[in-house]
C-alpha cells in the first residue's frame, strides 16, 4: 500500500459519490422501463419526464466525476507533487455534491414550473442531457475552472508537462468552454438544437472520448508498465482520429433539424469514420496485454478496461455506425435505435473506463505490495454487467428497427404510426426484455458495490491473492 | 453561396494531410513528436472548418430565412408537400388565416413564440417527446406535430372544438382527461395562454425545411394564395 496524496483521498470521495450515483441513474432508469410497460405506474406522481431526467442527468454528472477522480488521483503520480490547490479542490467538491443534492431534490419534488424564465434559473432548463437549472450550470463551470486551475498550476510548479498532460490540458479547456454553448436561451429551436449539439456531440464523441483516451493512457502505464513513449505516440493518433472525424462528425446530428443540405454529405462522411479511433483503442489494449501476458496486480481494472475498448468500439462504433447515414437516418432517427446505441456506447466508452479507474485506485488503497486484487464477486458484477447491457440493447435494437419500419416505413411518422409500432409485439415484448436486462444489470450493480465496499478487505480475497512473478 | 459537401470533405482531408507532412519532415513515423504535428493540424483544420461553417448555417436557419420560417407564419395556413427536385418533402405556405382567431402583428407573433418556448422548456417536453427527432422516444415526434391528422380526425371532436388551434389548446390543457392510447401525457398545468403559445409554437416549428425529416409524413396542400 502506498502513502496517498491528498489530491488522491480526493479522488476517492469523487470515486466513492460518483458510484452512489451511478445506482441513482440505474433506479430512475428502470421505473422508466416499468412505465414502458405499466404507463399508470407512478403516473401524475413521477412521471415518465422526471424519471428520464434524472436518468440520463446522474449519468452525465456521475461520469464527470468518475473523470474529475481520475484526473485528481494520476495527476500527482504524473507530476511527482501534491496538486496546487487542494483545499479549493476539496472545496469544489462539497460545493458540487451539495448542489447535485438541490438539483436533484427540486427534480423530484418541483419536477416543472411555469413558462418564463425563473423556471430556466431555478427548476429546470427543459434542454435534454443539459436540463440542470442555471445556477446549476454556472457551479458547474465553476468547479470545472477549479480543475482546470488545479491541473495547470500543479504542471508548472512541477515544472513538468508531458505530452500526456499537454492533451489533458488542451481537451479541458476544449470540455468545460463547451459547455458555454448550451447556457443560453433562444426562442429558434433550429438555433437552439444547433448549439445544443455543440455540448452535447462535441462533448461525448469528442473531448470526453480524449479525456477517457488520456487516463486509460495513464492506467495503462500503471497497471500493465506500457512504456511512456508508447502511449504518448498511441495518445496522439487517437486526438488525431477523434478530433479528425468527430469535430464534423458533428454534422450527423445536423441532417434533419432545419440546417442546410451540405451537412448531410460532410456529417455523413465523418460520421461514418468516427469508429477509427475506437478501432485503434482496442489494437492498443489487446498489444499491450498480450505484450504482458495479461499479468497484472489488478484483475478487476485490466478487464473493465478490455470492457472500454471492446464496449466502446461496439457501442459507439458499430451501433452508431448502423444508422449514421442519412439515407437511414431519415427513417431511424429519433427512434429506439438512438437508445439502443445511446446506452451501449455510454456503457463502453464511459462506465468501463471509470469502473476499471476505480478498481485501480482501490488496489492501491487496500491491496500489498506483491500481492493482486482478485476475487469471485467483481467477476459476477464484470459478466453480469455485460450480460445485463447487452440483453437491453438487443432487445432496443429489436424495438428500433420495428419501430423504423413500421411508423417510419410504413405508416408515415404521424400521432397514431407512433401508437400503432409502440403497440405492435415487437415492441411491446422488447421493453419487457429490456426490462428484464435492466434488472440483471442492477443486480449485478448491487454485486459491484458489495465488491467495492470490500476488495481487498475480504480475508478469503487475500487468501486467494498470488504472488506476482 | 452554396457549400458542395464533397468539395469540404476533400479540402479538409488534403489541407490536413499536406500540412502535417510538411511541419513533420525529417521526424521518425514511430516518434511521439511526428503524430503530435498529425494531432494539433488535424483538429485545427477540422475546427477552424466547423466555426467557419456555424457562421454559414446560423445564418441560414435564423428567423425569417428560408429554411426557418418568421414568427408571423403562424397566420398562414401551412402545407407539406413533395418536392421532386429535391427529391424530399417540404413545407408550403398558403393564404392568411389567423390563428386563434386573429391575425397576429410580427411583433405579437414573436411574443407568442418566444412564450411557446419557454413552455415546452419549463414542462421538459424534450424527455417524453423528440423534437425535431431529439428527446426521448416515449410519446409522438412533434415535429410536424401541427399538420397531423389525428387532430381534426379525433381530437377535435372529442374536446368538442371547432378549429384545430382550439381542439390543440383545450388538449394540451387537460391531457389526462381526453387520452388517445394507455400512455397518457400528464395534466402539466398548463394555463390558457400557455397552451394558446405551445400551439403557436408547434404551427411556427411544423414550417421549418427539415430536409424531409421525418420520414412519409402524409401530405398537407393548401389553398392557393
Amino acid at each position: 500500500m502506498e502513502r496517498l496524496y491528498e489530491s488522491q483521498k480526493l479522488a476517492l470521495w469523487y470515486f466513492w459519490t460518483a458510484i452512489l450515483l451511478f445506482g441513482a441513474q440505474l433506479l430512475f432508469g428502470l421505473l422508466s422501463a416499468i412505465q414502458f410497460i405499466n404507463p399508470d405506474f407512478l403516473y401524475g406522481i413521477l412521471n415518465f419526464m422526471t424519471n428520464r431526467m434524472l436518468h440520463i442527468n446522474a449519468m452525465v454528472v456521475w461520469l464527470l466525476m468518475g473523470f474529475i477522480a481520475g484526473i485528481y488521483w494520476f495527476l500527482p503520480l504524473e507530476t511527482g507533487r501534491e496538486v496546487v490547490g487542494i483545499k479549493l479542490g476539496k472545496l469544489a467538491y462539497f460545493a458540487f455534491v451539495g448542489a447535485v443534492a438541490v438539483v436533484v431534490l427540486v427534480y423530484l419534488f418541483k419536477q416543472f414550473g411555469s413558462g418564463d424564465f425563473f423556471t430556466l434559473w431555478f427548476i429546470t432548463e427543459g434542454r435534454e442531457y443539459i436540463e440542470a437549472p442555471r445556477w446549476a450550470d454556472i457551479g458547474i463551470v465553476a468547479v470545472a475552472l477549479i480543475v482546470a486551475f488545479n491541473v495547470i498550476g500543479t504542471a508548472v510548479a512541477a515544472r513538468k508537462i508531458t505530452g500526456i498532460i499537454g492533451v489533458l490540458i488542451v481537451d479541458l479547456a476544449f470540455l468545460f468552454g463547451l459547455y458555454l454553448a448550451g447556457m443560453f436561451f433562444t426562442p429558434n429551436i433550429s438555433v437552439d438544437q444547433f448549439w445544443w449539439w455543440w455540448v452535447v456531440h462535441l462533448w461525448v464523441e469528442a473531448t470526453w472520448e480524449v479525456l477517457v483516451g488520456v487516463l486509460m493512457g495513464w492506467l495503462l502505464m500503471h497497471l500493465l508498465g506500457t512504456p511512456r513513449k508508447i502511449i504518448e505516440a498511441w495518445l496522439y493518433v487517437e486526438v488525431m482520429l477523434v478530433f479528425g472525424t468527430g469535430i464534423l462528425g458533428l454534422g450527423h446530428h445536423y441532417y434533419w433539424i432545419g440546417t442546410p443540405e451540405y451537412w448531410l454529405g460532410i456529417g455523413g462522411f465523418f460520421s461514418s469514420l468516427e469508429p477509427l479511433p475506437l478501432v485503434a483503442m482496442v489494437i492498443h489494449a489487446v498489444y499491450d496485454a498480450g505484450v504482458h501476458k495479461l499479468k497484472t496486480v489488478n484483475r478487476p481494472a485490466l478487464f473493465w478496461a478490455f470492457a472500454q475498448a471492446f464496449g466502446n468500439l461496439f457501442g459507439a462504433g458499430v451501433w452508431g455506425f448502423m444508422h449514421t447515414l442519412p439515407q437511414i437516418n431519415l427513417f431511424s432517427h429519433g427512434t429506439q435505435m438512438a437508445a439502443a446505441h445511446g446506452h451501449l456506447a455510454f456503457f463502453g466508452a464511459y462506465v468501463s473506463a471509470n469502473l476499471a479507474l476505480f478498481y485501480f485506485a482501490l488496489g492501491k488503497t487496500r491491496v500489498k505490495e506483491g500481492y493482486i486484487l482478485n476475487g469471485t464477486p467483481w467477476k459476477i458484477a464484470y459478466i453480469g454487467m455485460i450480460i445485463g447491457i447487452f440483453g437491453m440493447v438487443a432487445a432496443l435494437t429489436v424495438a428500433g428497427f420495428a419501430q423504423t419500419m413500421i411508423e417510419r416505413a410504413t405508416l408515415g411518422s404521424t400521432w397514431e404510426a407512433f401508437i400503432q409500432a409502440q403497440m405492435h409485439p415487437w415492441m411491446e415484448e422488447a421493453f419487457k426484455w429490456r426490462l428484464l436486462f435492466g434488472v440483471i444489470f442492477f443486480l449485478s450493480y448491487v454485486v459491484l458495490l458489495y465488491d467495492l465496499l470490500t476488495a481487498g478487505k475480504r480475508v478469503e480475497a487475500l487468501k486467494e491473492a498470488e504472488v506476482v512473478g | 453561396m452554396s457549400i458542395g459537401w464533397l468539395e469540404v470533405v476533400v479540402a479538409t482531408l488534403l489541407v490536413s494531410l499536406v500540412i502535417s507532412l510538411i511541419l513533420a519532415r525529417g521526424r521518425h513515423w514511430l516518434e511521439p513528436s511526428f503524430w503530435k504535428v498529425a494531432a494539433i493540424i488535424t483538429s485545427s483544420v477540422m475546427a477552424i472548418t466547423l466555426v467557419l461553417l456555424t457562421f454559414h448555417t446560423v445564418q441560414a436557419i435564423s428567423m425569417g430565412s428560408k429554411r426557418v420560417p418568421g414568427a408571423d407564419v403562424i397566420n398562414r395556413e401551412i402545407g407539406y408537400v413533395y418536392n421532386a427536385d429535391r427529391r424530399a418533402m417540404e413545407p408550403v405556405l398558403g393564404k392568411e388565416v389567423g390563428l386563434f382567431g386573429k391575425v397576429w402583428s410580427p411583433q405579437e407573433a414573436e411574443e407568442l413564440i418566444v412564450k411557446g418556448k419557454l413552455v415546452i422548456q419549463s414542462r421538459n417536453c424534450m424527455d417524453c417527446h423528440t423534437l425535431l427527432g431529439n428527446g426521448a422516444y416515449y410519446a409522438p415526434d412533434l415535429t410536424k406535430a401541427w399538420l397531423d391528422p389525428k387532430w381534426d380526425k379525433q381530437i377535435m371532436p372529442m374536446v368538442g372544438a371547432s378549429s384545430r388551434e382550439e381542439a390543440m389548446k383545450t388538449w394540451l390543457m387537460n391531457p389526462d382527461k381526453y387520452p388517445t392510447w394507455v400512455r397518457k401525457m400528464p395534466n402539466l398545468r398548463l394555463t390558457e395562454d400557455e397552451a394558446k403559445a405551445v400551439t403557436a409554437y408547434l404551427k411556427w416549428m411544423s414550417a421549418i425545411d427539415t430536409n424531409g425529416f421525418p420520414a412519409n409524413f402524409p401530405e398537407v396542400q393548401v389553398s392557393q394564395k
